[in-house]
């Protein structure tokens, strides 16, 4: 009986796997016949003039020129990536873009976590406490900030409008010292706050959710809310907030890694090595290098940087559609 | 549903503020708690914080807490800024003997004269000592010193027909050249401050000097004879393409220089070896110390490159000067805080520790996993280079202002090495004249 049903089950399997490479082989014709069709299409519009956006003529040098443009961008990585698999010893004595004579990724990685009682760890809880804190409060004064302005009629809003672009204009460093004396005063230096309430602020983020808010939360829709009983705060919650997800993806993508990356802010007010983020503490490994007696660890370095790169590179790929789509925002009037 | 998420978001937010607030309190390290005096360390030096526990052991009423302050440009960029708002500066910090005069100038650092350093001058060496006696006070204690030598790569010297190290500068060009027809530099420099500093001591020569009241600098290096005696030297060298002056010193390049052979000898402080150790592992065994090449033969005449001292910034808390004052005392004065710095690789500034059996016949030095390496093919280097400490010419004098002059150095003399578009000796009368200009803006009545 059992056998039986085994024979029929490889049976049926056997009919499976035939039909589905009969399905595969049908799927490479017809890919093929696609690649063909378009590249009659191309011949076409190249000869007539016109041409489809979708299916846009080739171009060998724009080709070329991006493709050079991806390799520049790539190269620090793959140094990067490299790199972290050698030894100190391998770092100093073979070639930048070839392997060592031992693979030591493993190695590194352990050593990254362990070296001076772990305090890489630390550093990259710092790092994330920052950027949730900091990144997330900046999204989210200016999510609602932006939408206010946007939404609101007050007076005084040209005067916030000025002022929001002015403080784009002037770079964040030019501030750094200022700030630094004033949170000096406050006695706030060396403690996270330092850290956490300069990157409270956004004006970048808040001009982008008023421009986003203005365009995707249509004002009927908040009048019929507003009709139907929602309080402000609900309607904001319930029915805008929706609305601007692609916005707030964007801005929170700005946000983060501009407080993921923050070199100088950090380096002024932060002296205490508990409370480094990433950036100051692998600068501090590097800097052993240069010391008088102190221990040359490139090597950490290296792996530490590309354990340091993984995060925004995985926040990248997941949301690059809200990225795309949050820099287009307001390139159409619909 | 939604409602809820944001209730569980805010308490979680407000959960992480709460440790933060808690911490951001107890992070000053200045707080004195439960009759506890707690005093702050800026440092870079590696070996400092294993010093902590020993002392706290000896001294439970006071805690101490080293910051990590990077390299010596960031801590004193910091000492700046505190300074300047009146908050955030440590109790004690470790200051290079060639800064300390900035900020005894200043009035930072106290005197510790009174505090019992008056009576330590026999315990140090000359060189130290005289870098911490300022104007007849005491302001700092040497914590270890970096008298200079010469490492080389016994195996490229071999290969280019080297039998001895030099001994004189003569010989030394003569080697270079040897060492340049193997394809490799004998050393490298790209326009190096403290280098300069460092040469023209041993040269003889003072070409800064301060009034007793701090009013009055003398700035000579054009018109002394003895610092163009080594600008003639390195001259030579440099025309003459027999040393590297295209890798700066530090760079991840300069350490591939140091373990290939490429850059095949160093002139240095004695706190080069762990350096080497770390930065050029795979040269290990084919590197030694010999002494530093003087101008005659038979000549020992030495100088000092880099070297640290612990000062004890200045405050209104007496209690907290004096605890201050007592770990300075156990880190650079008592024996058993010397032992443990220089078990750990420091190079000690005090004659005890220079002359005594165990340190002389150390061969091996320790690797970051803690295992003996003989990187100097096993010599006893610690007997040349603590004759190297006694041989210290004392005299010279930093400026006032030497962090700065040492930083525009590289601006006013770096030409003549990197691009060689200019000649050292109009890149030093260059630097000269800021220096001047600079001593001038600063107050000082300048003396040329």
């Amino acid at each position: 009986m059992s056998d039986m049903n085994a024979a029929s089950k490889r049976s049926a399997d056997a009919d499976l796997k035939a039909f589905e490479s009969a399905a595969k082989r049908k799927e490479r014709v017809r890919q093929k016949q696609v690649l063909k069709d378009e590249a009659a299409e191309r011949k076409r519009s190249a000869q007539s003039g016109f041409s489809n956006p979708a299916n846009p003529r080739r171009s060998m040098l724009l080709t070329l020129v991006t493709g050079i443009f991806a390799v520049y961008c790539l190269f620090p990585f793959v140094y990067l990536a490299i790199n972290a698999t050698k030894t100190q010893g391998d770092f100093t004595s073979t070639f930048g873009l070839g392997f060592g004579h031992t693979f030591a990724l493993w190695n590194n990685l352990r050593e990254v976590f362990t070296y001076q009682d772990g305090i890489f760890g630390r550093w990259l809880l710092n790092t994330i406490l920052y950027v949730i804190i900091g990144a997330g409060g900046a999204t989210l004064l200016a999510i609602m900030g932006g939408y206010a302005l946007a939404k609101f009629h007050f007076p005084g809003r040209k005067a916030v409008f000025a002022i929001v672009i002015g403080a784009i204009s002037v770079p964040g460093i030019a501030l750094a010292v200022p700030q630094f004396l004033l949170f000096a005063k406050l006695g706030l230096t060396d403690t996270p706050w330092a850290m956490i309430l300069p990157s409270l602020i956004s004006p970048f983020g808040l001009y982008l959710m008023w421009i986003f808010s203005e365009q995707a939360v249509p004002t009927e829709l908040l009048e019929a809310a507003h009709v139907d009983g929602a309080s402000e705060f609900r309607t904001f919650f319930t029915i805008a907030l929706p609305l601007l997800a692609p916005g707030i993806v964007t801005t929170a993508l700005f946000t983060i890694v501009a407080t993921w990356n923050n070199y100088f802010l950090p380096l002024i007010m932060l002296k205490e090595p508990a409370w480094y983020p990433l950036t100051i503490g692998l600068n501090q490994w590097k800097d052993q290098a240069s010391t008088a007696g102190g221990q040359t660890i490139q090597n950490l370095v290296i792996t530490g940087s590309l354990v340091t790169i993984i995060p925004l590179v995985i926040a990248f790929l997941l949301l690059q559609k809200y990225w795309q789509s949050g820099l287009a925002a307001g390139a159409v009037k619909e | 549903m939604k409602f809820d998420k944001r209730i569980i978001a805010m308490v979680g937010v407000a959960a992480m503020l709460v440790p933060l607030a808690a911490c951001g309190g107890g992070s000053n390290g200045s707080a004195n708690g439960g009759g506890k005096t707690s005093i702050l360390v800026w440092s870079w030096e590696p070996t400092l914080p294993a010093t902590v526990k020993g002392f706290e052991k000896a001294n439970p009423d006071i805690t101490v807490k080293v910051t990590n302050a990077g390299t010596n440009k960031k801590e004193y960029t910091a000492l700046n800024n505190a300074m300047s708002s009146g908050k955030g500066a440590p109790d004690i910090a470790q200051i290079e003997y060639y800064a300390l005069p900035e900020y005894v100038i200043r009035n930072n650092v106290a005197n510790l004269s009174d505090m019992g350093a008056s009576g330590y001058k026999s315990f140090y060496t000359p060189g130290t000592w005289n870098s911490v006696n300022i104007n007849g006070g005491v302001y700092a204690l040497p914590m270890d010193s970096g008298p200079m030598a010469l490492f080389y790569n016994k195996e490229v010297f071999d290969k280019a027909g080297i039998s001895q190290p030099p001994t004189t500068w003569d010989e030394f060009y003569e080697d270079a050249k040897k060492v340049k027809a193997t394809g490799n530099y004998i050393t490298s420099d790209s326009g190096d401050a403290g280098f300069f500093d460092s040469m023209t001591w041993q040269a003889g020569a003072t070409p800064f000097s301060t009034s007793k009241d701090g009013k009055t600098v003398s700035i000579n290096l054009t018109s002394d004879q003895k610092v163009k005696k080594w600008i003639d030297f390195e001259q030579k060298l440099i025309d003459e393409d027999l040393i590297d002056t295209k890798t700066p010193g530090w760079s991840d390049d300069w350490n591939k220089g140091l373990d290939d052979g490429s850059i095949a000898s160093l002139l240095t402080g004695a706190w080069m070896p762990n350096n080497l150790l770390s930065g050029a592992p795979d040269a290990s065994g084919k590197w030694r110390v010999a002494p530093m090449p003087t101008w005659e033969q038979g000549g020992k005449e030495n100088s000092e490159n880099g070297g640290s001292s612990l000062a004890v910034i200045k405050s209104k808390d007496n209690a907290k000067t004096t605890a201050a004052y007592k770990f300075i005392d156990y880190v650079c004065h008592n024996k058993e805080g010397i032992k443990t710095r220089v078990d750990a690789g420091a190079f000690p500034a005090d004659n005890n520790t220079l002359s005594s059996k165990d340190f002389l016949d150390m061969t091996t030095l320790k690797d970051s996993k803690g295992q003996p390496n003989e990187y100097f093919g096993g010599q006893k280097f610690n007997q040349v280079l603590s004759d190297a400490a006694k041989n210290v010419v004392s005299g010279y004098k930093f400026l006032p202002f030497e962090v700065y002059a040492r930083g525009i150095y590289s601006d006013d003399a770096g030409a003549a090495f990197t691009d060689k578009k200019t000649t050292l000796e109009k890149g030093v009368a260059t630097w000269q004249s800021h220096l001047v200009d600079y001593a001038k803006k600063q107050g000082y009545t300048v003396k040329q």
